[in-house]
């Protein structure tokens, strides 16, 4: 075909929430997506050129060619085309490949696991009641502390990456300094059943990070002041076990709870907002859209290198660079919240505005026990006992793709710094990444020797951490 | 010989006690019986207490086996090779047409206990109608047949359209609309009539609870089986079927 005898067509460029570019531009039919870059680049006038995927009227992406994407829509070709086009991440994480090392050191299963918000430090919680910090470049364990009387259900690293909260099965919360590995202030010890999470106030709000919320069985949430080493609220309302709770960046509070309701708070009086119904089973979990970035703070995953470093800077400094990163993550539009079930679907609210859900997502064959928006809040992944992973659009709740392979239930999912990549840990004892673009395996991770009940890709994007019920911690690498 | 004398003292010292404390009487007694009372009371204690020292107690403070985390604690795990076995008789019972109903047996109720005989005529002879003794229901629209040829008499007292029904895994119970009656154990007579005694499948409205198909349609109708006696008690209780 020659040139002139190619269709030529009226395109838009559009970014996410609908603002033009430019003015309408004819091109080819043939014209291919590393070209339209070079176009829209141009448009942005940006220093360095960003790059972008583009998607037809924002359903369809642009993979070979614009030719072949319109065929397969079947537009007119008449009028003038809306074509958004979306930065991705500048940087690229590498898949993880091979275990580096295996870190034993637990004398009972590992239950959770977390990397620090900078990827410096690694801890661990386990059933012999104690956490373990491990350091990263030896891959050997560095301290352990020991403080719990039961098992240590859930860990949570401060934004600043300097304190490390842990609750156990005795309703204890204590809280932990990675350097030394000894304990900071007295326990907290309020809740009367055990604590199912622990979650921060972002950095942004408070830059001394000083609060702390819990949900536990007994129904309640506690907000502690750890300076004081006390609580500072209470939240009951819910009136069976509270399974998640979410600090969100606009200074409200979600929780969700096995009486089948999520319910909104404001954390700073405990005035109870608003109750989002429509669940026909226990509330398993909540995801934030801006969960990501109010978990890594002021650190921007692209700055990452090769030794991850401690956030450096006064408070004042922090606050403005994670109130920064945050704006960016959020943009113009509230934050969404996204709770999945035992009743096999999940739900897309928006909480600030109203009761009605945006959308109900329905597909999976049994509950859904985690879901995760991805660092730029595009997509949305659900892991469920009916070992498949679905990924839906993080804006409309729409379904994009099934990621089946496993063989038992899913349990944990993460998501790595560039949101290209997922992981998935499960109970038939693998661990495997995933290729989001291309909807296929990546890289398939034996060697667990039995259930892998934690999963944790570090935001500098270097490794990722597994534990499970045969003790031991592996850290995988390219 | 003073030892000798001491010791055999000292060892008729519980006799001559206890024969102080057979033959006392009055206030004297009471008194020492009193303190008696309670001298034996830390006897017995200081007894226990060495009898402890020698046994070996369970250590409480350790902490049990097999950590799950927190998303896996309210829930009982099947095991593996059960689940496909499972799996396998559920399609074996499907063949068969059995269903797995909470209540499996219930007792037969009888023409004579779920049907009274009504005389009707001058002369109260003929006996050919029957009045319904147990609680049922009829649907809406429902229309008696004219007086003289109904043989089947269901009074409106014992007519109900709501059955609270509970959520076995939920544990909540709620108070559903009845659509239908599906299958009463005891004769498929009363199935027609809408007879609900306990045992009984019974059709109950869901929209409420909203449950929702993987296709995303909603789920408006469950089968309920029937827990209680709703003539004795004057409710119907019911367990959802899931």
């Amino acid at each position: 075909m020659t040139s002139e005898n190619v269709e030529r067509l009226l395109i838009q460029f559009q970014d996410e929430n609908g603002e033009v570019l430019g003015s309408p531009f004819d091109v080819p039919l043939d014209i291919t997506p590393d070209k339209l870059q070079l176009v829209c680049n141009a448009l942005l006038q940006k220093e360095e050129p960003v790059p972008l995927a583009f998607f037809v009227r924002g359903e369809a992406e642009v993979v070979s060619s614009l030719g072949s994407c319109i065929q397969t829509l079947g537009v007119e070709t008449e009028q003038v085309l809306p074509v958004v086009y979306q930065p991705q991440a500048v940087f690229r994480v590498r898949a993880v490949t091979r275990c580096t090392s295996t870190l034993q050191g637990h004398t009972e299963a590992v239950i959770s696991t977390a990397f620090s918000p900078t990827g410096k430090y690694l801890a661990s919680g386990s059933g012999d009641t104690t956490v373990r910090f491990w350091d990263l470049t030896t891959e050997t364990p560095h301290h352990t502390a020991r403080g719990h009387a039961h098992w240590v259900l859930s860990i949570a690293w401060s934004p600043d990456g300097k304190k490390l909260a842990s609750g156990c099965k005795n309703s204890q919360i204590c809280l932990w300094d990675p350097v030394t590995g000894t304990q900071i202030g007295k326990t907290l010890t309020g809740h009367t059943k055990w604590i199912t999470w622990l979650c921060w106030e972002p950095l942004h709000l408070n830059p001394e990070c000083r609060y702390l919320a819990s949900s536990s069985k007994d129904g309640s949430v506690r907000i502690w002041d750890t300076v004081l080493g006390r609580y500072e609220k209470i939240l009951t309302g819910h009136t069976q076990s509270v399974t998640c709770v979410k600090w969100g960046g606009d200074g409200l509070l979600y929780t969700s709870s096995q009486d089948r309701t999520v319910k909104v708070w404001r954390p700073k009086d405990g005035v109870l907002c608003r109750t989002l119904q429509g669940h026909a089973h226990w509330v398993n979990t909540l995801a934030l859209s801006t969960d990501y970035v109010l978990r890594t703070g002021a650190f921007e995953p692209a700055t990452a290198t090769i030794n991850p470093q401690d956030l450096t800077g006064s408070l004042e400094e922090i606050k403005e660079a994670a109130l920064q990163r945050y704006n960016k993550v959020r943009g113009s539009a509230p934050e969404r919240l996204v709770s999945g079930s035992d009743d096999f679907t999940l739900f897309l609210w928006n909480p600030a505005e109203g009761k009605k859900p945006l959308a109900r997502m329905t597909g999976h064959s049994a509950l859904v026990n985690e879901v995760l928006f991805s660092p730029d809040t595009r997509l949305l992944a659900s892991a469920s006992f009916d070992k498949s992973i679905k990924i839906w659009d993080g804006r409309t709740g729409k379904y994009l793709m099934s990621l089946r392979g496993h063989v038992g239930s899913v349990y944990q999912v993460a998501w790595s710094a560039d949101s290209r990549l997922l992981v998935s840990g499960s109970s038939d004892s693998t661990l495997k990444v995933w290729d989001i673009k291309t909807g296929k395996l990546n890289m398939d991770l034996p060697g667990h020797a039995d259930e892998v009940y934690a999963v944790d890709w570090s935001p500098d994007g270097q490794r990722v951490a597994s534990g499970g019920k045969d003790k031991c911690l592996r850290i995988w690498r390219r | 010989d003073h030892h000798e004398r001491k010791r055999k003292k000292e060892s008729r010292e519980a006799h001559e006690r206890s024969h102080k404390a057979r033959k006392m009487i009055g206030l004297k007694a009471k008194l020492y019986h009193k303190q008696r009372h309670a001298e034996k009371i830390q006897m017995k204690k200081t007894i226990k207490m060495h009898e402890q020292r020698k046994t070996k107690q369970k250590d409480d403070d350790k902490t049990p086996e097999g950590a799950v985390p927190a998303y896996l604690l309210d829930r009982e795990g099947q095991s593996r090779a059960k689940v496909l076995s499972n799996m396998i008789k559920q399609k074996r019972k499907e063949k068969a047409g059995k269903w797995e109903v909470p209540l499996p047996k219930v007792r037969a109720q009888g023409e004579t206990e779920v049907l009274k005989v009504i005389r009707t005529g001058k002369r109260q002879k003929k006996a050919w109608k029957r009045m319904v003794t147990k609680v049922c229901f009829v649907g809406e629209g429902f229309t008696r047949k004219p007086p003289k040829y109904e043989r089947f008499i269901r009074p409106m007292g014992l007519r109900f359209k709501k059955a609270h029904v509970t959520h076995p895994e939920l544990k909540a119970t709620f108070c559903l609309p009845i659509l239908g009656v599906k299958k009463n154990p005891s004769s498929p007579l009363y199935t027609t009539l809408g007879v609900i005694t306990k045992g009984t499948v019974i059709e109950v409205n869901v929209s409420e609870l909203g449950l929702v198909t993987q296709g995303g349609k909603v789920i408006w109708g469950k089968y309920a089986q029937v827990t209680n006696n709703p003539e004795n008690d004057g409710c119907i209780n019911a367990v959802l079927l899931v």
